[in-house]
């Protein structure tokens, strides 16, 4: 994996999303607590949530076709976000499970927790089209 | 107006408190996560609400182009949504996204203002209903599509 597989988008970086760990070649994101995160006060904000699990989904699909070479182009398709827990004022890490990654499309699963790993706050799944990096 | 201007988040409303969309935006929109994206008020109707997104390079996904992120467009319709849930039920409800499915039709264009229209299609006495569009001038040709539900947690829509 080189440094432009695992580069956060500015969006990314300005909410203080990190690379937290590796696990197993998969990466595990990690965001502190902020004004920035906060929906009502003392809460994440669910769109928050949903922008850190879809991009620990993009993370894990892009750790997944480096180990295969593959080098094209990601276009996000549609996410489906189910909200569990609310997220309150704590680190909050997301990890991606790539579920199916055929040549045009990937079936990606994301989850999001807290203190607690086996009590995910927020699950995701999304549709990922992958298409020629030069297209 | 004077909880409105004393409450610093609309979750400082008391429950029940008639819900004025145009009024109220602020409250979602000035602080936290909404304050951050810059989203503020842009229309409303009997069950919708309209709230802006403009563009800034911070907001951008990945690569140089410019794009905005798919995170900052689920936050603008999870927001537009929620307020919409208020805005037919007419009063202040506590409530939680349940689940929000968003079809991202195109790449908004770099530079544009979006604009999230958030519409709730029915209310149970807990569960809100609604779906939207985000466009970026062109409400015929949206850049993102949502469905989804929230729940009322204290107290009940109808």
């Amino acid at each position: 994996m080189n440094s432009s597989d695992t580069a956060l988008p500015p969006y990314g970086e300005a909410l203080g999303i990190v690379v937290d760990h590796d696990e197993a070649g998969n990466p595990v994101l990690s965001v502190p607590f902020s004004a920035r995160m906060m929906g009502r006060p003392g809460y994440l904000h669910g769109g928050a949530m949903s922008g850190l699990m879809e991009m620990a989904a993009f993370a894990a699909l892009r750790a997944e076709l480096a180990r295969r070479g593959e080098t094209v182009r990601l276009k996000p398709v549609n996410i489906q976000v189910e909200f569990m827990r609310g997220g309150t004022e704590q680190t909050t890490y997301a990890r991606g499970t790539v579920t199916r990654a055929g040549r045009r499309v990937a079936l990606v699963n994301a989850e999001a927790w807290q203190d607690d790993p086996t009590k995910p706050i927020a699950l995701a799944q999304m549709k990922i089209l992958l298409s020629p990096a030069e297209g | 107006m004077n909880e409105v201007s004393k409450a610093k988040s609309l979750h400082d409303l008391p429950p029940g408190f008639i819900f004025d969309p145009a009024r109220a935006s602020g409250l979602m929109t000035r602080h936290g996560h909404g304050g951050w994206l810059g989203l503020s008020y842009h229309a409303h109707g009997p069950d919708w609400v309209e709230l802006s997104l403009p563009w800034r390079e911070e907001l951008a996904g990945p690569g140089d182009s410019g794009v905005l992120a798919s995170g900052p467009i689920i936050s603008l319709m999870d927001n537009a949504t929620s307020m919409s849930a208020w805005t037919l039920c007419g009063r202040f409800v506590p409530h939680a996204t349940l689940d929000l499915r968003i079809d991202y039709m195109r790449a908004a264009v770099p530079g544009r203002t979006v604009i999230g229209h958030g519409e709730c299609y029915k209310l149970t006495r807990t569960i809100a209903f609604i779906r939207g569009i985000a466009h970026d001038g062109d409400p015929d040709d949206p850049v993102a599509h949502v469905a989804g539900t929230f729940m009322a947690t204290h107290g009940s829509y109808l």
